[in-house]
């Protein structure tokens, strides 16, 4: 069972939240951010190619262009492999675990799973962002000495930054599954 | 209460059989480790899994049954698993089938003896056996003297999987009474490669631990050990890290296996270092020795120690005069001035003797450097060093000088406080002196006070060119020591 909506970031970028319910005690949370426009890439592209063109028009040396078009490639594949993140995604499973997925454009996905036992509770939490203050959903993990106390903060959905009406759809859903196990003897 | 079922994916195209596996009843997962094929005598199976208990200290047992039907499901086959439940009467018994091409499995459990009736949530677990046997899941440091069930829910499961090492040894294909599969069924991995480097790595140790002690034998011997000749090896950078080098050979050639993850780690580490040194050495002694840029090298470093010389007289010649301004006391000044001329004078005219023979030793030294990146770096640190070693030892005259000086006034400023350095007790204490003890050290004081500025003109004007060889020696510092990278 699947639904999507449509929300906005924190920086006014359209992003959309894909809802899945496996079963009754897991999850699935996707937040997708929009894709790599053709316009900006397009607009980036022409700004390094004039630059290198007014170079050569000025130094007479070919190996700009060439260097021009090297570093376009380079520069655009580090890019999507690296820092553009089309996808972030939170499986929760009760009594297993939380799984944290980015996928980045290239395809590349990275993961982190936090087991059931360290989480001690997903809240929403407000940051000093640039200029702005923001909320962001973080898992509070536990501290293995101290019972009452929180050991580490896991943010989630960093790059997407989605706004609290976003924030408060996934807050509601983790909920329901964490609670399960309190009232599940484990 | 969500039951929690690791099967392996190796198992996943196996034939009908029962699941072999450990029941972990705190968690309520079942950790299923192989299947086991018909036909078997039960008997059997159960003294089977006795022995591999009591070897592995792992409680395993018949967990439940797994049918892969290629035709339409069969109901006498499904009668058949249930009955089994009875014989090896397992407290959930686990049922999980697969039909045909279909890509959806059913997994029910049986619960003969339970107080709620109710239909619990079934959690599947797909898991990479090889991986997870040969993972080890760190355990939190301060858990440590607990035991492996406590530390964390998951890794009770890859300990499971990473104990029970022995039930991976026969297969289906081995004669005998149990057919099992696991993932070992697919083919023990084996490289040609690998096994041959296995062989040829023991004598290949040995030989080289052989050579290694000789080496380390001649080192330690006591001729190399007299006092001048042990002040030079600890300050020549080349025989430090030629000695940390010998050091992680012997590491490497050891006969004895690594003992846990770390050493082997540590190992491995030591070892790759070796090959990217030698290998970026080689690299640069291919770069050196073409176009005869050693020729070049050794042209240039005599006018460039020429040129350094030329540039010291010039400054010493200004401190000789009247520096900035300043009015020095004029027979200190022509001493030192001249002391330190003399001193370069000498210096330049060994270097002038030594200039035939430059290119060769550079050419053989340069050999050196196939023994790794780092070593020619010492080289060339220690060559600098040796060539600017007039500079440091006018910084060493100047700044004895300039010591005394301090401690001598220092003591005569004790004395107009009326203190004294008590040295039995190396501490300052108070002190009356008599009149003629007092007269002629103040007046050593305060001429000690107007000499000072000269002595200190001394060592501060050579300290640019000091800081120019330091400079050049802290970028080198960090080149040294990449070779001997630690855990």
């Amino acid at each position: 069972m699947a639904e999507e909506r449509r929300f906005r970031s924190a920086s006014g970028v359209p992003i959309a939240l894909r809802r899945h319910q496996h079963s009754a005690s897991c999850r699935e949370l996707a937040v997708r951010g929009p894709r790599l426009q053709l316009r900006s890439l397009s607009a980036a592209t022409s700004a390094v190619w004039l630059a290198a063109y007014g170079l050569f028009a000025i130094s007479e040396n070919s190996m700009v262009l060439s260097a021009a078009i090297f570093i376009t490639l380079v520069g655009l594949i580090i890019y999507l492999h690296f820092v553009k993140i089309d996808q972030e995604s939170l499986l929760v499973i009760g009594s297993l675990g939380i799984q944290v997925t980015s996928s980045y454009a290239s395809g590349k996905e990275s993961t982190t799973f936090i087991e059931m036992g360290q989480v001690k509770d997903v809240v929403i939490n407000e940051a000093i962002h640039m200029q702005k203050v923001i909320y962001y959903l973080c898992i509070l993990l536990r501290d293995p000495e101290d019972p009452q106390g929180v050991s580490e903060v896991v943010p989630l959905f960093q790059s997407s930054k989605p706004r609290l009406d976003c924030l408060i759809e996934v807050y509601k859903s983790c909920q329901e599954i964490l609670e399960q196990r309190k009232t599940a003897p484990q | 209460m969500v039951l929690k079922v690791f099967f392996p994916s190796c198992c996943s195209s196996a034939d009908s059989g029962i699941l072999i596996g450990r029941w972990i009843s705190e968690q309520s997962s079942a950790v299923i480790l192989a299947v086991l094929h018909f036909p078997f005598i039960p008997v059997q199976v159960k003294q089977y899994l006795g022995e591999v208990q009591r070897v592995t200290k792992v409680s395993v047992s018949v967990l439940g049954s797994w049918s892969n039907s290629k035709q339409e499901k069969e109901e006498s086959l499904s009668e058949f698993l249930e009955d089994l439940g009875t014989i090896f009467c397992h407290e959930p018994w686990i049922q999980i089938s697969k039909e045909g091409d279909s890509k959806f499995w059913s997994c029910s459990t049986l619960q003969k003896h339970s107080k709620n009736p109710q239909e619990e949530e079934i959690i599947l677990v797909y898991y990479d056996q090889r991986k997870v046997m040969l993972s080890h899941l760190h355990p939190p440091l301060d858990t440590a003297d607990q035991g492996p069930e406590d530390a964390s829910k998951l890794s009770a499961i890859f300990d499971t999987v990473a104990r029970s090492q022995v039930l991976f040894m026969t297969d289906r294909y081995d004669e005998g009474p149990i057919k099992l599969t696991h993932w070992q069924s697919d083919g023990v991995e084996a490289s040609i490669i690998v096994e041959l480097l296995k062989q040829a790595s023991v004598p290949a140790c040995m030989l080289l631990t052989f050579l290694l002690s000789l080496l380390s034998g001649i080192c330690r011997s006591r001729v190399l050990k007299f006092w001048p000749l042990s002040f030079l090896w600890s300050k020549l950078s080349t025989c430090e890290q030629l000695g940390h080098r010998l050091q992680h050979l012997q590491v490497i050639s050891s006969n004895k296996k690594a003992q846990n993850q770390n050493q082997l780690m540590r190992k491995a580490n030591i070892f790759v270092s070796l090959l990217v040194d030698v290998a970026l050495g080689i690299l640069l002694l291919s770069w050196l020795y073409r176009k005869n840029r050693i020729g070049h090298l050794a042209d240039t470093l005599i006018p460039v120690a020429d040129h350094v010389a030329e540039e010291l007289q010039e400054l010493l010649q200004w401190l000789m005069g009247a520096p900035a301004g300043l009015k020095m006391n004029r027979a200190l000044d022509q001493v030192l001035g001249r002391f330190f001329l003399y001193h370069i004078h000498l210096w330049i005219s060994y270097i002038h003797l030594l200039s035939p023979f430059i290119e060769m030793i550079l050419w053989y030294v340069g050999l050196s450097a196939c023994l790794g990146l780092t070593v020619a770096l010492c080289i060339l640190s220690d060559i600098i060093a040796l060539l600017t070693f007039h500079i440091y030892c006018f910084y060493v005259y100047g700044a004895r000088l300039y010591c005394l000086k301090i401690y001598g006034l220092s003591s005569l400023w004790r004395l107009f406080r009326g203190k004294k350095w008590n040295v039995l007790r190396q501490r300052v204490d108070s002190c009356s002196y008599d009149l003629d003890q007092i007269n002629p050290l103040s007046y050593g004081g305060v001429v000690q006070t107007y000499r000072l500025p000269t002595y200190s003109c001394y060592p501060r004007d050579s300290w640019a060119s000091l800081c120019k060889k330091l400079f050049l020696g802290e970028l080198i510092y960090p080149w040294k020591h990449k070779g001997d990278k630690q855990n």
